[in-house]
């Protein structure tokens, strides 16, 4: 049992007692050290103080919202404003400056290779790679090789409204027909135009290809788009079939897979996702990387 | 004790705190209240705050094929390494885009705000890569980003989507407040069926109930419906539904 004593004093260790007593044992009465205590007050005072200042109390149906109206989606919108401020006074003209301006003025253009560098890090490396290197199925963005023009405007077109995008009117479509799965061509006619595709690249073919026949199939159903040399067109985003470049891969089973069933690859539009001075910047960034037009 | 009190005139009620400490169902009953207290003042109002949900336009319940890889999100433990919850700070809306709205996550159950991020914030990752990255960064996420260190998924296109309790699953989510109709869910299977199916007989019908859904094969490599057809279809419109052209940030700033 406690029992709740008179606070006395301690003949042993020469102090008082706080007066609890727990079955005849007593608590010497030791004092939180002051410095700690007014200390303990103060934080409490201040926190009086964060409530009035700062949004706080949850209310019936609103909530106290702080002496100097701060709120942190208020705050980050001033932030982001006083950012694209300094952006806009340090690249003044970016925005309304033509490429062929812009190419002009070293001072303007190293602003924007420099943003251009930082948003296609952030945006763009997961598919075509650091560098714009590309990869399988994703095209090397450093080459002169370009689905869809390698001028500036044709590149930032392409950014802006991507590539095969539902619903974005101005994206780049254009869909290679599934030859072989909607049966446009047979087994045969494939396996003979993927060797005359392969011959056009200057590269070698299986032994017994029907090569009169693949180039027959070639002008009648590939030449439209690619044109009758395989040379592409980047109206429709044909590529050309004659050089060394190969998105999906020059062996004959990744040809005819891609007669067969087109992979008709998509980029997503970024024309909602980011503002025009960084497409912009982007188009001048990408066309720098080696192969612009 | 009460002659001890009554003989020192500062010997308020406030020396007789020895009683709750000495009783522990008085003590037990106290903590309660103290604790309750605190819920009371912090919890309760969110419910009745007018401003916890913004005022938006075009959130709508997820399609039952994205519910699917919702819940394939969560079975695979996404949330320990993805957040979906882009802070109001300037680092995060200059990378990620707008910061996330609690309107955006009025349909999640449980929502996947997550808390860590060993890999990138997923909350508005909808449209930013195309099915076929998606599809190719599942099945070996170093062949694209060659410094990831997410661990391959390539299970998920190689296994078929288990979609037989969906309208349960859709009924459940109604129990707490999401708003599918019946409809909705007697055709639930129908639905997740349609979403994979642009050409099929029951497209328009189920864009009816799903506005601005994306109707595709989203793992075009597999003629069946697979768990990377659901998990891409739930990547593919996380954070793409909320019309910000038509929302006031100030009408919301807090």
């Amino acid at each position: 049992m406690t029992t709740q004593g008179q606070s006395d004093f301690d003949p042993v260790s020469g102090r008082t007692t706080t007066g609890h007593e727990w079955d005849g044992i007593r608590e010497l009465n030791t004092p939180l050290p002051r410095w700690w205590l007014w200390t303990f007050y103060a934080t409490i005072l201040w926190s009086v103080a964060y409530w009035v200042a700062y949004p706080s109390w949850p209310l019936a149906t609103s909530f106290a919202g702080g002496a100097f109206g701060w709120t942190s989606r208020g705050a980050v919108s001033a932030e982001i404003d006083a950012l694209n401020e300094r952006r806009a006074s340090q690249g003044a003209g970016l925005a309304s400056a033509t490429f062929a301006a812009i190419a002009r003025d070293p001072k303007l253009m190293s602003i924007a290779l420099a943003q251009g560098r930082v948003a296609f890090a952030d945006n763009c490396a997961p598919c075509h790679g650091a560098g714009g290197g590309g990869g399988v199925n994703f095209p090397n963005l450093a080459d002169d090789d370009w689905l869809w023009g390698g001028t500036l405007e044709e590149i930032a077109a392409t950014i802006t409204n991507g590539v095969r995008v539902d619903g974005v009117k101005a994206t780049r479509l254009s869909l290679m027909p599934a030859f072989g799965k909607d049966n446009l061509l047979n087994a045969d006619e494939i396996l003979a135009v993927a060797n005359h595709v392969r011959s056009l690249a200057g590269l070698d073919t299986q032994k017994g290809a029907n090569l009169a026949l693949g180039a027959k199939t070639f002008g009648d159903a590939c030449a439209s788009c690619h044109g009758p040399g395989g040379k592409g067109n980047p109206m429709v985003g044909a590529p050309n079939l004659t050089d060394a470049i190969w998105l999906y891969g020059s062996e004959i089973p990744s040809i005819v897979a891609t007669i067969s069933n087109p992979r008709n690859g998509v980029m997503p539009a970024w024309g909602g996702r980011l503002d025009p001075v960084t497409i912009k910047s982007l188009a001048l960034y990408v066309h720098s990387l080696g192969g612009g037009k | 004790m009460t002659d001890r009190a009554a003989s020192k005139p500062n010997a308020t009620w406030w020396t007789r705190h020895h009683k709750l400490e000495t009783n522990s169902i008085f003590l037990l009953i106290g903590v309660l209240i103290a604790i309750s207290f605190g819920g009371l003042v912090e919890i309760a109002p969110l419910f009745f705050l007018q401003s916890t949900i913004e005022k938006v336009e075009g959130m709508r319940p997820y399609t039952p094929l994205e519910l699917a890889g919702r819940n394939i999100y969560v079975r695979e433990g996404c949330y320990l390494c993805h957040s979906q919850m882009i802070r109001a700070l300037r680092d995060e809306v200059e990378r990620y885009g707008h910061y996330s709205l609690a309107a955006e996550s009025m349909y999640d159950h449980p929502f996947q705000w997550g808390s860590k991020r060993n890999g990138p914030d997923l909350a508005r990752v909808g449209d930013k890569y195309s099915d076929a990255w998606h599809v190719a960064h599942l099945n070996e996420p170093r062949a694209l980003v060659p410094q990831s260190i997410m661990p391959k998924y390539a299970f998920l296109a190689k296994t078929e989507l288990d979609f037989g309790l969906i309208a349960d699953h859709l009924r459940v989510n109604r129990a707490v407040g999401v708003p599918y109709t019946d409809e909705m869910i007697a055709r639930a299977k129908l639905d997740l069926k349609a979403q994979v199916d642009p050409d099929g007989p029951d497209a328009e019908a189920f864009l009816s109930r799903y506005p601005k859904t994306k109707l595709r094969k989203f793992d075009a490599d597999h003629r069946e419906i697979t768990e990377a057809d659901a998990l891409i279809a739930y990547m593919q419109m996380l954070g793409t539904l909320v019309e910000f052209k038509l929302y006031d940030d100030k009408a919301a700033l807090r």
